[in-house]
């Protein structure tokens, strides 16, 4: 998850911002966050500005939309399931997009088996938490947290679980594209194979 | 009584940190709590010896289980062996490991551990609470022969023990629960009651013995009793004081344990008996003779414990009073001879750096106090006056000259035979290790006090017992009383004491010594090369594991041939074998089978038809993905028109997170598929196969939904049950409520396929940048046959 060497000069990345008086007109309205895929392409000949842009608007949009389906899942369709697939989909259009490093990984220190572990290690202690209080395994319950006059929130203590399930499959999504995505890729470059060979029908 | 095992297992936690700190001191404290836990049996003695002393916890009341132990006299004579010889050992351990050795620390704890286990195995009194100390003896003495694994030794004879004790452990298992079933409960005493008053398992007599006969598998692997006995001659690999704890005076002592358990109930019965007795005789007499032949200290007093437990099984097994009586005398006095000897082996090979006998030279000359010390230990090993040894053996001959009749005399001849030889190799033992048969003394610097001195005490509370023989009797009697009196009624009055006068048994006694003296001065040539053609337990072990790593190799071979078409074609294949018949045979199609029930259905389910008759045709791999993905969202399609989005939307998902992927790795692959002409002799089966199991599977989908007749009755339970675990989506109460254990199964899946995938995908990467270096199994392997064909 190196920063790619074809990556353009220019704006380093989240790593202290120059200030805007030192800043040229023309990158004034650079991409600086990494998530923004600051032209990380790691094949300029392969990048495409329209799904490069495209994932800069959609992806925070799409995480955000995941959660909501995670805790919309007791209520109508969704779940950590499908919120955790569509969170991993939102890291695929990136990966696609041409943002070779997980943000996950370069800018938390997160790394996807962790990730995946730990959903597990959550959705089994949310099992068996309900031991400590002398309930049966996998015992759930409903706390009903009132907010005075703006209402209230049910809360129910298996949407840990649900949470668990969630990140464990954010986690395997990623891990997927660690080892079929970079991980082929790599393996390509390292064969010396440049771009996929022409007679290739690989997905394009 | 729990809470003294339990603290064994606390203290065990503590120790290795503790041993990092102080290596003595972490022996020291084991020895401390061995010495508490013997100081508090013999406090509770008078109310063992009279009833017993029992401690119940209930562990899983449902089930019926519980730990119970049981505090009496077999278990006191034991404890004199786990907890009191077992302190010696933890302080002439803190002795024997040196300052650096990096295996003290694990001794120590596993040392305890061992300890606490062996403490609940002779406490038991409960079939099910003795099987599960049973196999944690199994697996704390596998770690502690096994030590660091570093050594190919010691990881061998680790194996071996674990396998034959485990196996026989299993057996065990079998057994017991059959004999529980039979009985209708665990516990040894009623079970013993029953078995007395006749009533266990009346009119099953069948099942009782296959029952018995697995459980005496148990027994006899665990004492390393012929064809079993082996593993433990090499078990000898672990450090001396390990095998000094585990192999002479408690672990292997469990077999014998186990049928002195259970022998007050089943020693009636020749099923019980006769296996025990015959190869008990005849694991006497082996282990004698094989003694004879050794050349390393260790292996020869190893191959006599082989030899002392047969003469146990036998003692215990005859089901006698007084042979009951020579049996816990016995039991004590093994312990408390063999102990000593291994440590005045351990002594001599730290001191020597040998333990050859025909290396060591001169060192009875040297090293007087420790010649003497072997000698007084290896007194009762013979069967000598004053000792204990002597007093057991007397009244083991005494036992069967009551007995009398053939099965008497049998036995009789068979224990005097083997105590010949047991004299034999004492003589042997002591020749070799202080004798002066070269030029060339060996080293001898002076022994430790914190050697010699648990030597010296097991030694002397060994002739101290033979003296005091009528305290041994209190003990022995309370657990022979309840055995019947066989043969000459005056077994019913016999009791252990030092002299009983002159008679027949001191005359066999006097007989076994002299001879097993001539036999050593002049038999060297014949037991030199005397060896059983042909027959090897050892080589039989090694047989039928090669023999299962053979059956293992092939049958993986045959079934994982790595061609993706023939995993497929296996279990489409079992899938029309198996459940196939069974449709055409018991399957009725509904009756009135709508074709669809909503007007859109027509066009989504016809385009995955069309879809899935493209896919066979396609060409391009690529081609191939986007219909099978065509396929997918066609079904997706169908879920949301027949109102389940849910559904619908984890489809969607799925199918195209799968796309993804799919994409991902064709870019690695050729454009098209590898044979588009293939014969037809390979198509046409393929096509066959796969056709029958896509018509079998679409039956089987109308024929089992036509079948249910009434709604599910656990939907009306779900949703009485949706608005307490507070979700109005009933799929997601499912999921994560109701059925959520599957839940939590099914991600474990999917967290271990993503880890195969990784380790698949990049372990490819690991091995080109290694080279060569990752290609060393194949060495390996060689060098593991030559290991297992020894």
């Amino acid at each position: 998850m190196t920063t790619p060497s074809e990556a353009p000069p220019g704006p380093p990345g989240d790593a202290d911002p120059p200030g805007p008086g030192d800043t040229p007109w023309s990158r004034w309205d650079q991409p600086s966050g990494r998530w923004m895929l600051p032209g990380a392409c790691p094949d300029s000949r392969e990048r495409t500005l329209v799904l490069e842009a495209a994932a800069r608007l959609l992806f925070p949009t799409v995480l955000v939309f995941s959660v909501y389906l995670l805790f919309e899942g007791h209520y109508g369709p969704g779940g950590g399931f499908s919120g955790g697939l569509v969170a991993g989909l939102a890291f695929v259009l990136r990966h696609i997009a041409g943002g070779d490093d997980n943000i996950l990984v370069s800018r938390f220190g997160i790394r996807p088996p962790v990730l995946a572990g730990t959903g597990l290690v959550i959705a089994v202690l949310t099992g068996l938490a309900p031991v400590l209080w002398g309930e049966p395994v996998l015992a759930s319950t409903k706390w009903h947290i009132s907010f005075g006059s703006f209402g209230y929130l049910d809360v129910v203590s298996s949407l840990l679980l649900d949470v668990g399930v969630y990140l464990l499959i954010i986690g395997v999504v990623l891990d997927l594209l660690r080892s079929l995505g970079s991980g082929i890729a790599r393996d390509a470059r390292e064969a010396g194979e440049t771009a996929p060979r022409p007679d290739t029908g690989g997905g394009r | 009584m729990l809470a003294v095992v339990a603290a064994h297992f606390v203290l065990a936690l503590c120790l290795p940190a503790l041993a990092r700190y102080n290596r003595r001191l972490a022996f020291g404290a084991g020895a401390a709590l061995l010495t508490a836990t013997l100081v508090w049996a013999m406090s509770q003695a008078p109310a063992a010896l009279d009833t017993g002393v029992t401690d119940v916890l209930a562990w899983a009341p449902d089930l019926g289980l519980s730990l119970s132990l049981r505090l009496d006299a077999l278990a006191l004579a034991m404890i004199v062996l786990v907890s009191g010889v077992g302190a010696l050992i933890m302080v002439y351990a803190a002795w024997y490991f040196g300052p650096r050795s990096t295996d003290a620390a694990r001794s120590a704890a596993l040392l305890v551990t061992f300890a606490g286990v062996m403490l609940g195995l002779v406490l038991a009194d409960d079939l099910l609470t003795l099987y599960v100390f049973w196999e944690l003896t199994s697996l704390t003495s596998f770690l502690l022969v096994g030590q660091g694994g570093q050594y190919r030794e010691n990881r061998r004879a680790a194996v071996q023990a674990l396998l034959v004790t485990v196996f026989g452990g299993l057996a065990m298992l079998l057994g017991i629960v059959l004999l529980g079933e039979l009985a209708g409960t665990y516990s040894i005493p009623a079970i013993t009651a029953a078995a007395n008053d006749g009533t266990l398992a009346a009119g099953r007599p069948v099942a009782l013995t296959i029952a018995l006969v697995l459980i005496l598998l148990g027994a006899l692997t665990k004492s390393a009793q012929v064809p079993f006995h082996p593993w433990l001659p090499y078990a000898m690999a672990a450090p001396t004081p390990i095998s000094a704890y585990l192999h002479a005076a408690s672990m292997v002592k469990a077999g014998v344990v186990l049928v002195a358990r259970l022998g007050p109930a089943f020693s009636a019965y020749a099923v019980w008996w006769g296996p025990v007795v015959v190869l008990g005789l005849v694991t006497m007499l082996l282990g004698g003779w094989r003694a004879l032949r050794q050349t390393d200290l260790k292996r020869l007093l190893a191959f006599g414990t082989v030899s002392q437990l047969g003469f146990l099984m036998v003692l215990f097994g005859a089901g006698s009073r007084v042979a009951a009586l020579a049996g816990i005398a016995m039991l004590l006095a093994h312990g408390l001879f063999k102990a000593p000897l291994f440590m005045v082996v351990g002594a001599i090979d730290k001191a020597c750096g040998t333990r050859d006998l025909r290396e060591l030279c001169g060192l009875g000359r040297r090293r007087r106090g420790l010649a003497v010390l072997a000698t007084l230990a290896a007194m009762s090993m013979a069967g000598l006056p004053p000792m204990l040894g002597f007093v057991g053996k007397e009244a083991a001959y005494e036992a069967f000259l009551l007995e009398g009749g053939v099965r008497g005399a049998l036995i009789l001849t068979g224990l005097v035979a083997g105590s010949l030889l047991t004299a034999a190799y004492t003589a042997r033992f002591l020749w070799g290790a202080f004798s002066t048969k070269g030029t060339q003394p060996t080293g001898g610097d002076p022994v430790p006090l914190g050697l010699s001195g648990p030597a010296w005490l097991c030694a002397l509370t060994g002739l101290g017992a033979g003296i005091a023989a009528p305290l041994v009797n209190t003990l022995a009697e309370s657990y022979a009383g309840p055995l019947p009196v066989l043969g000459d009624p005056y077994a019913a009055q016999y009791t252990l004491a030092l002299w009983h006068g002159v008679g027949l048994a001191l005359l066999l006694s006097a007989v076994a010594v002299v001879g097993g003296l001539l036999l050593f001065r002049y038999g060297g040539t014949a037991t030199g090369h005397g060896k059983v053609p042909g027959l090897s337990a050892q080589r039989g072990y090694e047989a039928v594991v090669t023999g299962l790593e053979r059956t293992a190799i092939v049958v993986t071979g045959r079934l994982q041939i790595g061609s993706l078409p023939v995993y497929l074609a296996c279990i489409l294949v079992v899938l029309i074998v198996l459940p196939g018949p069974v449709l055409a045979v018991a399957g009725s199609l509904p009756a009135q089978q709508s074709l669809y029930h909503s007007f859109m259905q027509v066009p989504v389910g016809l385009m995955v038809c069309v879809a899935a008759i493209a896919l066979c045709r396609a060409r391009r791999r690529f081609t191939a993905v986007l219909l099978v993905g065509a396929v997918g969202y066609g079904i997706g399609g169908l879920f949301i028109i027949d109102g389940a989005p849910d559904l619908a939307l984890a489809q969607f998902l799925v199918e195209t997170l799968t796309l993804v992927v799919f994409v991902f790795v064709l870019r690695r692959l050729p454009a098209h598929f590898a044979e588009p002409d293939s014969e037809r002799r390979v198509r046409t089966p393929k096509a066959l196969v796969a056709a029958i199991g896509g018509v079998l599977v679409a039956t089987m989908a109308v024929v089992l939904s036509g079948a249910r007749v009434l709604p599910p009755a656990t939907t009306d339970g779900f949703v009485a049950n949706a608005p307490e675990a507070g979700a109005t989506n009933l799929i997601s109460a499912i999921l994560v409520d109701f059925r959520a254990l599957d839940t939590i199964g099914e991600i474990t899946v999917l967290l271990i396929c993503a880890a195969g995938t990784a380790s698949l995908v990049l372990a490819t990467r690991y091995d080109k940048r290694k080279g060569g270096a990752t290609v060393t199994s194949g060495a390996d392997s060689a060098e593991r046959e030559q290991e297992v064909a020894g």
